[in-house]
């Protein structure tokens, strides 16, 4: 649609007084040199759009009031965020747009022309007034009017209208014989990327050097999510997030680009509305997010690249997460929103294991003569016992709207969700409030933003699920001897002479009994918010000054009862322990901002400096222990109480020469109390440069090519998340009462001199990026490319210190390399684009490699490394190991020998260093658990009123430890006194045991954990206005986890760390939802 | 920028910990407790060394496996990676067992080293302690050396050539050299000898703290070893130091299965213990796991030890149960084997039922009251480090060897039986006293009390094939093993981590 000149039908207001007609991207400029704002729009769009303005802005005061004023009559209006003001359409409020349409100019041949009528309307059936119609490949074009009707004239063949407006996705019609053409435009997704959030402010997308992907709303994963990182699963390339298990409210390993630490933290840093989260746990709760309420976040913006995190310096490592919650909009009217969901949790599988005859056929060959007295003549199903279907409910209220030019909103919401572990519950109430008034004309604006959850959690005994899949089959749950002290549940125990049960101490727990007898709750609260106050100055509007003071504070407590009657701890009498915590975490930040055009020099100029300190405390009162007569089983501890703080400098330039080259420079500054002042303070470069090639003249013309830009970078980052708080500071710490040592008739607790480390300081991850923005057809097609390459040095590891030197042996310390290299890939295609039917596809890869290039301050070629990654069946057996020239956690397994039939041969494993037996050096190191790709694969169809999405996410080349499998053999049935079940999958194999003791160590253990997963599918309906167009109503079905496709032979084979034994399955969940709109 | 100097509110600074007098005897406890405990939270939580399992990395529990399992008097049936080896005697470097024990003794030694180097005279004159308190402190300071030449002994026995480190190294990352075996034996002598006159007297000193006897105690071992150690004779030298410890005044206390129960800290005749407490002092390693470890199959648990259940993985093989005449009816009080239902040979390691089982620690008193933690599960027992019935017996193997005093030998040895047999019925003659009778006598006496392997290696029996037992080199029949094996290998951690490190021969 490109260069079409429009003037709009209300152009005989151009003759009131003081009003002039400006285009659209002229009088933006102008209003950013008054006001000193940003904006962001589709320009190829809307750039020559004409408004009607004043001709002079002298005496305007109120930039707000203005925009409102000027854009209201071409059907615009706008959207801040975070000081950007985004320019798009209102549906809300229609513009008074004159019926008149009038056709400006025409280079059409002398063919013969028809008229052609139609109306153009969202997808929720309102008519779109402003729509500019062209024919294609002409200048002949028009508009909508208030109730969205045009009139064009159209040659009688051959005719195509091209359909475009602010914030909805451009289309084009084939005319044929129709002369009443009726479309529906779809809202793009994309309009809210023009703007992309970046540390301490904003950016124009097409100014971002870095790579940043941002997801708003409208590409949310749907259905029962109750956690915000699930709300970007599977959408972000190079981002990696997989919930750590079925248990309500659980967490997520969130990895961006692999894990570039060793033993310091992975996780990437969250920033919520301008406040660095504390993301560690809280006593309590399963996962600090989930103490965020989902439905109030408008957007995540995910910074892969040092370019774009080094911003944040020593956390930015491991990648940024900044999350912006809704708010309300100046000029807005009163919006109510209301939605539900009521969805159930299912198992999806569970573990077949040997029952019934099968078992007492097994039994009867391989267990002890008086163990065989021990089977029983039931046959329980011990894991349909523990797991049901469950309930889960959520409802959230927003209301939101401007009173007296005061934009708020206001949000409650609460979610009742079971776990499908019995007993395992969540309730949770959260509220958030924001309100972003201005003042002092404009030059003040204020946001403020304070959320609030509290939250009840009744934690379920995860123990039970390993413990039911190897429970006897053949005992009943329950139990009537006279001699059962155990609330009827069946235990393993014999009668004493005196008729007293004595417990079986190595036997496994009856699970029906753990999980009923057994009283684990918690309350959580979390309060995160912030007041950010963002000067303008008046005698120079380029430069801001923001201030930023936040704080996010918690405190779990909880308790854990067990009664006498269950069986592991009956002998000492039950047993009640309360504990608690709180944390706060308090935010100064403030920067100034200058932002220049200089025409002359086709230059604009983007600076900010600024100062952060931000302060961590933790507190965690100490509890005894006792039973419950109240006798003291333990003592209460020593308290805990920490204290960490971060002071930092920092400042970015972005440089743009005509629009086309792009230089961001950042620099970061921090001082941590974590390191000793020699070592506290570390800076933190970045470089980037961007050109935008489509920008060029010579693809100016290549309407093919709509958007193309290349970025390459370069920064460093730190990572100083080690968990101590002290590590550089010799210093003694005191025993508990438990641990204490006799002198004579008294007992002392004990003073320990800690090991430490005074040269311990940042480890440094330089990042290297280079990337391809594109866009073709309109941006039709579009998607990015991006390698990069990582190489951190000096890294956090606990690695062995030399005996003697120390007063520990091993020690945190800045030892050793890691390096990740990949390749990200996004596309994003609009597939289908017509009046009734849109289909939008966007798939994302990313493949990344990673490897350990050191680990000693000794280069030994023949180390075996770090053993990592502890297994069950035996104390401290472990599975992996990081070794150099490795990737990390590599299994470290023998190589078993198969027979002709391919069946495993038990107690054999190739002798590979060739000394005749089968010792620890013929281990070797036999693939890891992370991906050698992933993806994501989403969709979004949309049929009328109808639509339909789904999200498929897949990996490639991880391998998993099945420790169940491992576990499994024939011997494992006979135990000291009780009888174990094994799972089924021994009629594999056959592995008798136990004698061999390398049989854990088989690579047959370790599985190809290759998946496609549906993770979500969606369909809702749109029933439109309802009650007298007063509501409008839209309902929704999402099935999540509907299947898995993989070869693994686990029940599920996304297990984070590469070792499956027993987690908290990750449930299928139905759900079915309702928003309602009230306008 | 002040705000960037935080210090924990719990804790102590180094810097500030010495210049209290009430904070040393914490200090000291903690040099003793690491003995006995695994960290700062009892019984698991806050782990001095880390990279295993906690209630693993116990330095008695370690010890005592190293000495017992690799020898006839003990097997255990579990599965956890390298356990087996140690009876298989095919341990490797990488062993989480061997490494732990010798983290454990450098952490010993590390921490002595910094409580000795903090109350040198010098510097207790620059805190201002004076006075009575000084006097105390320097006391303090020899213990602390006693208990670093103790864990010295112990790398030297299993050891050989290790890394040295004393009190002028300072805290950080450097790399220890590695000293020789022969001048490992020197330095422990030299610091035995030079704290022997600074001790308490016998029996003087507070309850579990060490005194003369004790270092009395160990010089004893020591130059009974040191052809072992050193290739030098030194048996006279035994045999004084054995003396001085008969002649200290200890007495023998009369019933022998009292001086393995929750009470033992009233039995007579423990030198050195390392205590352990249900309620304060709890661990999973010490005590308790000898407690828990031996009880399976039919044993009952809470009766007849004292605890809530048994971990049944300890038994022993019938090459030792053959040390007693009739062993499952002895007239020998110390034969403790339980039998009902278990099978005097081992045909499989696993099962509990294999090998008689040993009732020898137990959670009870000599009234026979169970111990004081409500759970059962930790022990009140403490255990014998050094008793004088093993100086009776260095007596007279080194009598025997040296050419002293047979009267005396055959008499000491005779004390032990007569409270074994309850009276002169198991008596021996002087004709009848040899060395190999020591050694039967040795592990009578002192079997599962961390004394074997050392005892079998001055024998010459404990590599090679001129002694036998089941499942000696991993076969049920016992086969020969290498003679390398007498020493343990430098775990591996180690090596990578101190190129200073030679690797002992054969591994």
């Amino acid at each position: 649609s490109g260069d079409v000149q429009l003037e709009l039908a209300a152009s005989n207001w151009n003759k009131e007084q003081g009003y002039i007609s400006k285009s659209l991207k002229a009088t933006l400029h102008d209003l950013q040199r008054k006001f000193g704002i940003q904006f962001s729009y589709k320009a190829d769009v809307a750039d020559n759009l004409q408004l009607r303005v004043p001709a002079s802005l002298e005496g305007e005061k109120d930039a707000d009031l203005l925009l409102g004023r000027i854009l209201a009559p071409a059907g615009l209006s706008y959207k801040k965020v975070n000081e950007v003001y985004i320019i798009q359409k209102t549906a809300a409020a229609p513009a008074p747009v004159n019926n008149v349409v009038r056709q400006l100019r025409s280079s059409v041949n002398s063919q013969t022309n028809v008229t052609v009528s139609g109306t153009v309307t969202d997808e929720t059936g309102v008519g779109l007034p402003g729509v500019t119609v062209v024919l294609r490949g002409t200048t002949r074009g028009t508009s909508t009017d208030a109730s969205g009707n045009f009139k064009i004239e159209v040659p009688q063949t051959g005719a195509v209208l091209v359909l475009s407006y602010i914030g909805y996705t451009t289309q084009e019609v084939t005319v044929g014989n129709q002369t009443n053409i009726n479309v529906v435009l779809a809202q793009d997704t994309k309009a809210l990327q023009e703007v992309v959030v970046v540390g301490y402010g904003t950016q124009r997308k097409s100014d971002i050097t870095g790579s940043v992907t941002a997801i708003s709303e409208e590409d949310f994963q749907q259905g029962n999510i109750t956690t915000p990182e699930q709300l970007i699963q599977g959408k972000v390339a190079g981002v990696q997030i997989s919930s750590n298990g079925g248990a309500p409210g659980s967490g997520s390993r969130i990895r961006i680009r692999g894990g570039s630490s060793l033993n310091a933290s992975n996780d990437p840093l969250i920033v919520i509305d301008g406040v660095p989260v504390d993301n560690s746990s809280i006593a309590g709760s399963a996962n600090p997010l989930s103490l965020i309420n989902p439905n109030d976040i408008e957007t995540f913006n995910v910074l892969k690249d040092a370019s774009a995190t080094a911003i944040y310096g020593s956390r930015a490592s491991n990648g940024v997460i900044i999350i912006t919650t809704k708010k309300g909009r100046a000029g807005d009217k009163l919006k109510v929103s209301l939605s539900s969901l009521a969805s159930i949790s299912q198992l999806r599988d569970k573990v077949d294991v040997l029952r019934g005859d099968e078992y007492r056929a097994v039994v009867n060959q391989y267990a002890t003569d008086e163990n065989k007295a021990l089977l029983g003549d039931a046959d329980t199903d011990w894991q349909d016992l523990i797991f049901r279907d469950a309930v889960s409910h959520d409802h959230n209220l927003s209301v939101s709207g401007s009173v007296k030019s005061i934009p708020y909103r206001v949000s409650v919401g609460y979610l009742n969700q079971e776990g499908i572990l019995k007993t395992s519950e969540m309730k949770r109430a959260t509220g958030s409030v924001s309100l972003n008034p201005t003042f002092l004309d404009d030059h003040l604006s204020v946001n403020l933003n304070v959320k609030g959850v509290k939250s009840e959690h009744q934690f379920a005994n995860e123990g039970v699920i390993g413990s039911a899949v190897s429970f006897d089959p053949t005992q009943s749950p329950y139990d009537n001897r006279e001699a059962n002290r155990f609330g009827g549940y069946f235990e393993w125990y014999k009668i004493d002479d005196n008729g007293n049960p004595i417990v079986n101490t190595l036997a496994p727990r009856n699970p029906l009994s753990t999980l009923e007898q057994t009283d684990d709750q918690s309350d959580v609260s979390r309060s995160i918010g912030n007041i950010q106050l963002d000067y303008k100055f008046h005698f120079l509007p380029a430069l801001r000054a923001n201030l930023n003071l936040g704080y996010d504070v918690s405190k779990g407590e909880g308790s854990i009862t067990l009664p006498t009657t269950l069986a592991a701890v009956y002998v000492q009498g039950g047993s009640f322990r309360e504990y608690s915590q709180e944390k706060t975490n308090n935010l100064l930040d403030f920067y100034l901002n200058y932002v220049e055009e200089y025409e002359n020099i086709q230059s604009r100029v983007d600076f900010t400096a600024g100062y952060s300190y931000q302060k961590f405390k933790n507190e965690q009162p100490p509890f005894a222990t006792f039973n419950i007569a109240g006798d003291t089983l333990v003592q209460a501890p020593n308290p805990i109480e920490s204290t960490n703080v971060l002071l930092s400098y920092f400042g970015r330039m972005n440089y743009a020469f005509k629009d086309r080259y792009i230089l961001t420079a950042t620099v970061r500054r921090d001082g941590s109390s974590r390191f000793s002042p020699d070592n506290r303070w570390g800076t933190f470069p970045s470089l980037a440069f961007a050109w935008r090639i489509n920008e060029e003249p010579f693809l100016q013309n290549v309407t093919a090519i709509s958007d193309l830009k290349l970025r390459v970078g370069y920064g460093i980052t730190g990572q100083q998340d080690i968990g101590g708080f002290y590590p550089y500071l010799a210093r003694y710490s005191p025993s508990n009462t438990e641990a204490s040592y006799q002198f004579g008739d008294t007992f002392y607790r004990t003073l320990r001199p800690q090991g430490y480390d005074e040269n311990i300081k940042w480890e440094e991850t330089k990042t290297y990026n280079a990337g391809l923005d594109f866009g073709f057809l309109n941006n039709r097609i579009s998607g990015s490319l991006d390698y990069y390459f990582k190489k951190t040095d000096d890294l956090l590891a606990i690695i062995p210190v030399p005996a003697g030197s120390n007063l520990t042996n091993r020690l945190y310390t800045n030892v050793g390399s890691i390096e990740n290299r990949g390749l990200e890939a996004v596309l994003n295609f609009n597939a289908i684009s017509t009046e009734k039917l849109t289909w939008d596809i966007s798939l994302n890869g990313t493949y990344n490699e990673n490897e350990i290039t050191s680990l000693s301050r000794l280069e030994d070629e023949d180390a075996v490394g770090i053993p990592v990654g502890g297994i069950g069946g035996g104390v401290g057996n472990t599975i992996q190991v990081h070794t150099v020239g490795f990737p990390t956690y590599s299994y470290y397994v023998y190589k078993q020998v198969y027979d002709v039939n391919g069946r495993p041969v038990e107690g054999l494993y190739a002798d590979l260093n060739g000394d005749g037996s089968i010792t620890d050096q013929d281990l070797y190191r036999y693939k890891n658990p992370e991906p050698k790709a992933f993806f994501g694969f989403s969709s979004q169809l949309t049929y009328g009123k109808w639509n339909l999405g789904f999200v498929l996410r897949g990996s490639v080349g991880n391998y998993a430890y099945n420790n169940i499998k491992a576990n499994t053999f024939y011997s494992n049935i006979d135990w000291e006194g009780y009888l174990l079940t094994i799972p089924s999958s021994i009629n594999e194999f056959g592995f008798v045991g136990p004698d061999d003791p390398n049989r854990q160590y088989s690579d047959y253990f370790v599985e190809n954990a290759s998946f496609l997963r549906m993770d979500n599918l969606n369909l809702g309906y749109n029933v439109g206005s309802i009650l007298n167009d007063k509501v409008n109503l839209r309902v929704t079905a999402t099935g999540q986890n509907l299947f898995v496709i993989t070869k693994y032979d686990g029940l599920d084979p996304e297990v984070t760390g590469g070792i499956d034994n027993n987690f908290y399955p990750r449930p299928r969940v139905l759900s079915l939802g309702v928003n309602l709109d009230f306008q | 920028t002040d705000d960037l100097d935080q210090t924990p509110p719990y804790e102590v600074t180094s810097a500030t910990v010495y210049n209290d007098f009430n904070n040393y005897k914490q200090v000291l406890a903690k040099v003793y407790a690491g003995y006995a405990l695994t960290g700062q939270i009892g019984p698991a939580g806050d782990p001095d060394i880390t990279g295993g399992d906690e209630g693993f990395s116990s330095y008695l529990r370690q010890y005592w496996q190293l000495q017992e399992l690799t020898t006839d008097e003990a097997i255990i049936g579990w599965g956890d990676a390298g356990l087996p080896d140690l009876h298989d005697m095919d341990w490797s470097p990488n062993n989480q067992f061997i490494t732990a024990m010798f983290a454990r003794i450098y952490y010993q030694i590390s921490l002595s080293n910094e409580f000795i180097r903090e109350t040198t005279d010098e510097k207790l004159a620059g805190r201002g302690i004076t006075g009575a308190n000084a006097e105390t402190a320097r006391l303090f300071h020899a213990e602390a050396r006693f208990l670093r030449a103790l864990s010295y002994y112990h790398a030297l026995d299993l050891f050989g050539n290790v890394p040295f480190v004393d009190e002028n190294d300072q805290v950080g990352a450097f790399f220890p050299e590695q000293i020789s075996r022969a001048e490992l034996f020197d330095y422990v002598e030299a610091e035995l000898l030079a704290v022997e006159s600074l001790l308490a007297e016998p029996m003087q000193n507070e309850y579990a703290r060490a005194d003369k006897g004790a270092a009395w105690t160990l010089l004893a071992k020591l130059y009974l070893n040191a052809e072992v150690y050193k290739g030098e004779n030194r048996y006279a030298d035994a045999m004084a130091y054995a003396k001085k410890v008969v002649d200290a005044g200890y007495t023998l206390e009369e019933d022998y299965d009292d001086l393995f129960l929750a009470d033992n800290h009233t039995a007579n005749g423990i030198i050195f213990p390392i205590a352990f407490d249900g309620q304060r002092t709890q661990t999973f390693g010490g005590t308790t796991y000898l407690v828990h470890a031996p009880i399976g199959g039919s044993m009952r648990p809470v009766e007849d030890f004292g605890v809530g259940g048994g971990w049944a993985g300890l038994r022993t093989t019938s090459a030792f149960v053959g040390l007693f005449p009739n062993p499952e009816d002895s007239q020998d009080d110390r034969a403790n084997f339980y039998t009902l239902g278990q099978t005097l040979e081992i045909a499989e390691i696993g099962p509990f039922s294999n090998g008689y089982a040993i009732a020898k620690y137990k959670n009870l008193t000599s009234d026979g009251e169970v111990g004081s933690h409500a759970g059962l599960e930790f022990v009140d027992t403490d255990f014998p480090m050094f008793r004088v019935a093993d100086a009776y017996l260095m007596y007279a193997e080194a009598a025997l060897r040296a050419g002293g005093d047979l009267g005396l030998a055959v008499d000491l040895v005779n004390r032990l039986r007569e409270r074994a047999y309850d009276g002169a019925s198991g008596n021996i003659t002087q004709s009848q006293l040899n060395l190999q009778f020591v050694l039967d006598e040795r592990g009578r006496e002192l079997y599962w009390e961390g004394h074997r392997r050392t005892d079998l290696i001055r024998y010459g029996l404990f590599t090679g094939s001129d002694y036998l037992w089941p499942w000696k080199g991993g076969v049920a029949e016992g086969r020969a093993v290498g003679d390398f094996r007498a020493l343990f290998p430098i775990p591996t951690p180690d090596l990578i981590a101190n190129p200073n490190l030679q690797q002992n021969p054969g591994y």
